[in-house]
């Protein structure tokens, strides 16, 4: 899982090493460390934020350490959607069922349909829809597509992706 | 100064584009060390034959007022067979089914030690092993540049100027009339069937539309690309084909509000060729606009390489005959 967590800490030199320790001796791998040094806090702390990936069952313990050294944890946030990904379908959209279109990414547990757009001309004319959809992981999302293509497909719906260079 | 015996197989748009631009650069050949002689030129109806060299304008205005090229009753076969000539130039209309005439002339250029070079995909697309297996046995050299991309060198850009890199992917739009049709839904917010028409008026589109807008003839380019540089041995019925037809203007809109524009988009790696309508980014070097064609090469020295350029018309596809030509004679 992907955590974004605030800490604070004291305006002393080896402060950073400290916080990050426990997240590497973890196996946590950091993805983004962001140190607001001109903003201190009223108790004259330094907020930073730290983002990495983890082991879910780590993470305690990775606070529990952080605390024991004297690191404050302001905040502690799980990043649950990672990627994100644009199509259009074109068809009978509404006809075949829409809400249980939008379900089954849904129910995946791992994938949301997030936006929808949707564009119908005339009843007897396909419908056009633009559809969001947010995952877990770059797996995930790919999954999540190839479940909506084969439901497309069940449903004789046209799915237009984005280029693959788009997608990496 | 060398002396280039060539025939012209096939004298519809593109083969008249090629006596067009061999009269055009007959000095500029000459300067270059290449002096090149039409041999002869065959159309559906009969042949023009003069070994001494025929007269090329005087064949195009023939064409032109006598819808033919020559009185002579001899097939392309036969001048091919009989005639000693160095290059075969095969421009007959393709056949994605068997390969058509074009293929038995292919093959018989080869076995008589001529070189080929073509603009005609279905022999390509179908029997592409074969030609090449041909072509090497008899020693002589086979081109098709034009074949893909008309005057955008997607195929030498790759073998020549890009040579010692790995080729990971190549994307892009090969089929021009889909890409009209596409950018002028766009642009008037109209249906599918108001733009190709449109495009049919304008000339862009065929009478019967289903070679382009199925996705057919990019397919086909797909598939020479996949044999040529990927080493694969495709045939068209190997591709994972949509086409353009259900396209909607409700859902360019909607991907235009989000910035993207829709593209009918070749693929071609490892274990996939595939054309689709896609989302492109808008400002993405794949959205042109227009008749154009475009290829993104994704390599592993060079990063990834994108093209631009004309992917029809007599003059243009002659262009990249002629450039074919030169680099097979010019050393």
């Amino acid at each position: 899982m992907r955590v974004s967590m605030d800490i604070e800490l004291k305006d002393v030199p080896g402060q950073l090493l400290l916080a990050l320790n426990p997240i590497s001796e973890l196996k946590g791998n950091l993805i983004s460390v962001v140190h607001h040094h001109e903003n201190h806090t009223p108790r004259g702390l330094i907020p930073v934020q730290v983002v990495f990936d983890i082991k879910q069952e780590n993470l305690d313990a990775v606070i529990s350490r952080l605390e024991e050294s004297g690191v404050e944890v302001a905040r502690v946030g799980e990043e649950r959607f990672l990627e994100h990904i644009a199509v259009i379908l074109i068809g009978h959209i509404v006809h075949t069922d829409i809400q249980d279109t939008i379900d089954r990414i849904d129910r995946t547990g791992y994938a949301e349909v997030v936006d929808l757009s949707l564009s119908m001309p005339r009843i007897e004319n396909p419908s056009s829809a633009y559809l969001k959809i947010d995952a877990v992981g770059k797996k995930e999302l790919k999954d999540a597509i190839s479940l909506l293509k084969s439901v497309a497909a069940e449903k004789d719906l046209l799915i237009i992706e984005p280029i693959e260079t788009e997608l990496t | 100064m060398k002396t280039i015996r060539a025939s012209i197989i096939g004298f519809g748009a593109v083969g008249q584009g090629v006596a067009k631009v061999l009269l055009q650069k007959a000095d500029y050949l000459k300067d270059i060390g290449i002096d090149l002689k039409v041999i002869a030129i065959v159309d559906s109806q009969g042949a023009e034959i003069d070994t001494e060299g025929v007269d090329l304008s005087a064949a195009l205005s023939r064409k032109r007022t006598d819808g033919r090229v020559g009185l002579e009753n001899i097939t392309g076969l036969e001048v091919i067979r009989t005639i000693d000539h160095d290059v075969v130039i095969e421009t007959t209309p393709t056949n994605i089914e068997t390969g058509g005439v074009g293929l038995e002339n292919m093959l018989a250029a080869f076995e008589h030690g001529r070189d080929v070079v073509t603009s005609n995909k279905g022999p390509l697309a179908m029997k592409y092993r074969d030609l090449a297996k041909a072509a090497r046995s008899a020693g002589s050299t086979f081109r098709f540049e034009a074949t893909v991309g008309g005057a955008m060198p997607i195929i030498n850009l790759i073998t020549d100027v890009l040579a010692g890199n790995k080729i990971i992917s190549v994307e892009g739009i090969l089929n021009g009339t889909c890409n009209y049709i596409l950018t002028r839904m766009m642009e008037e917010r109209a249906s599918y069937e108001q733009m190709l028409a449109e495009a049919q008026e304008l000339g862009f589109a065929e009478t019967d539309p289903t070679y382009d807008v199925e996705g057919i003839d990019a397919a086909c380019k797909l598939v020479i690309l996949a044999n040529a540089i990927f080493g694969m041995d495709a045939t068209y019925k190997d591709v994972d084909v949509t086409g353009i037809t259900k396209i909607t203007p409700e859902s360019l809109i909607l991907a235009e509000d989000s910035g993207y524009v829709i593209k009918l988009i070749g693929e071609v790696k490892k274990d996939l060729i595939r054309v689709a309508p896609k989302l492109v980014p808008n400002g993405h070097p794949l959205a042109v606009g227009g008749t154009l064609n475009v290829a993104s090469v994704q390599t592993d020295l060079a990063g990834t390489v994108t093209i631009t350029g004309r992917g029809a018309g007599s003059i243009e596809t002659a262009s990249a005959i002629l450039s074919d030509i030169i680099s097979i004679y010019k050393k």
